[in-house]
């Protein structure tokens, strides 16, 4: 029995400045599935990850979560949704610490010990280190550690192993593996080849 | 599920940006500072005649702060657009225009306490009438909230722009003018013994009406500024 289909997009468009990134877009994504968004520079990879977090108003067309229009379900939408963007959107003058819990204060929190969390992501000596302080690898690390502090269903991530060694990379492929067994979903743009995942994987090309 | 409630995420960021504040401490050194120096360069420029600074201290004092609550106005949402940190929060399960009050209380703790604490110094050094002191801290403790409300909506506006620092001058300053008239006139009125309840009033009723609209128009303008 195939699985339920929880983020859909109908006949979206995206235009910027009187050029079209893409139109009449159309894709389902069902639990444990990911999507992976492909393309040249300037080609729409951003803008349409933007659409989906609702961030973007896109120009024609309309994304459903649940069979419902993401911008009728605002705060209830989120409370499934973990993004991260080209910026990691941790505070600088913060410590690691400091930064996770404001992420349980504002989404869906769990009930996750946030030293764990930032054990799993290889920072547990860093957690009163200020952000400032850490290299640009351990910054998109504590970024990415917000995906496993909400426990969201949909990750929508852009470039998430930008500045990261083959190692973290590693580590966080394997959560991403885990997250789809897990009947999460996954929207990503990367130009790193991920297909070592063996998840059920779609490809969209945006510059075709 | 341990769900925070609203409440909590409000003080949670509150104590977020006021954490950042103390350790950043030019964000509030510098429109105290400023404001200091303005009202100190006066008897300077206009010469230390009493009558006439102890007439014109109102004024100095309502623009001075109003310049200074403008000089820190960008401060409210540039760091968190810039480091990503406002998308986050436009992506929160909790309301935005909550959240937007929990930063601008922030902002006014920041850089409207400051201004509080010091003019009561500047107005004495001024000569400015004791009975009209305890009037310039009411109008101070009504109108800088006023100004923070306010200034909110234009930075989030021009949060985007590259250069938005003069178009944010230009949307927000006419919309200051009706708080300096208020609050500058109940200073007067109160020096020359008057009853500037009606003053008063007027200030707070901007406040209220600033407090239940601005976070709306603020997050309004925030989700458009990022789209």
């Amino acid at each position: 029995m195939s699985e339920p289909v929880l983020l859909q997009i109908e006949n979206l468009a995206c235009i910027r400045d009187d050029t079209v990134l893409f139109e009449h877009l159309n894709l389902s994504l069902a639990e444990g599935q990911m999507l992976l968004v492909e393309g040249s520079n300037g080609s729409g990879k951003t803008s349409l990850l933007r659409i989906l977090t609702g961030l973007k108003m896109a120009d024609e067309g309309n994304v459903y979560w649940r069979g419902k229009a993401i911008d009728q379900l605002a705060g209830e939408y989120y409370e499934q949704v973990g993004y991260v963007g080209h910026h990691d959107g941790i505070k600088r003058g913060l410590t690691c610490l400091e930064n996770l819990r404001l992420v349980q204060a504002m989404g869906k929190p769990t009930e996750l010990d946030l030293d764990t969390v930032l054990d799993r992501v290889n920072l547990y000596r860093y957690g009163d280190t200020l952000v400032a302080s850490l290299s640009a690898g351990q910054k998109r690390r504590l970024a990415l550690a917000r995906l496993i502090v909400t426990e969201s269903l949909l990750w929508i991530l852009d470039e998430p192993f930008t500045s990261l060694d083959k190692k973290s990379m590693g580590y966080f492929e394997s959560l991403f593996a885990q997250h789809l067994q897990q009947q999460g979903i996954i929207v990503m743009t990367s130009h790193h080849d991920i297909s070592m995942l063996g998840c059920d994987l779609q490809r969209l090309n945006l510059s075709t | 599920m341990n769900r925070l409630s609203l409440s909590q995420a409000f003080i949670y960021l509150l104590r977020r940006d006021l954490t950042l504040a103390v350790r950043n401490r030019a964000e509030f050194a510098n429109p105290l500072l400023f404001f200091i120096l303005v009202i100190t360069l006066f008897p300077l420029a206009v010469g230390a005649v009493p009558e006439l600074l102890a007439r014109i201290a109102p004024g100095i004092i309502w623009v001075a702060a109003l310049l200074a609550a403008m000089l820190s106005l960008d401060s409210i949402f540039r760091s968190d657009f810039d480091d990503g940190s406002l998308e986050q929060l436009l992506m929160s399960a909790h309301p935005m225009p909550v959240l937007v009050l929990a930063k601008v209380a922030a902002h006014w703790l920041v850089t409207g306490i400051p201004l509080l604490l010091v003019s009561p110094l500047l107005a004495e050094m001024l000569g400015m009438p004791q009975a009209a002191q305890g009037i310039l801290l009411l109008t101070i403790l009504i109108g800088t909230p006023i100004l923070s409300l306010v200034g909110s909506i234009g930075v989030a506006l021009t949060v985007g722009l590259p250069k938005g620092g003069i178009i944010l001058s230009l949307l927000v300053l006419p919309l200051y003018v009706p708080v300096l008239i208020f609050a500058s006139g109940a200073i007067e009125g109160a020096a020359g013994g008057l009853d500037v309840s009606a003053q008063i009033y007027m200030l707070l009723a901007f406040l209220f009406l600033s407090i239940s609209l601005s976070p709306l128009a603020t997050a309004a303008a925030l989700r458009m500024s990022m789209s």
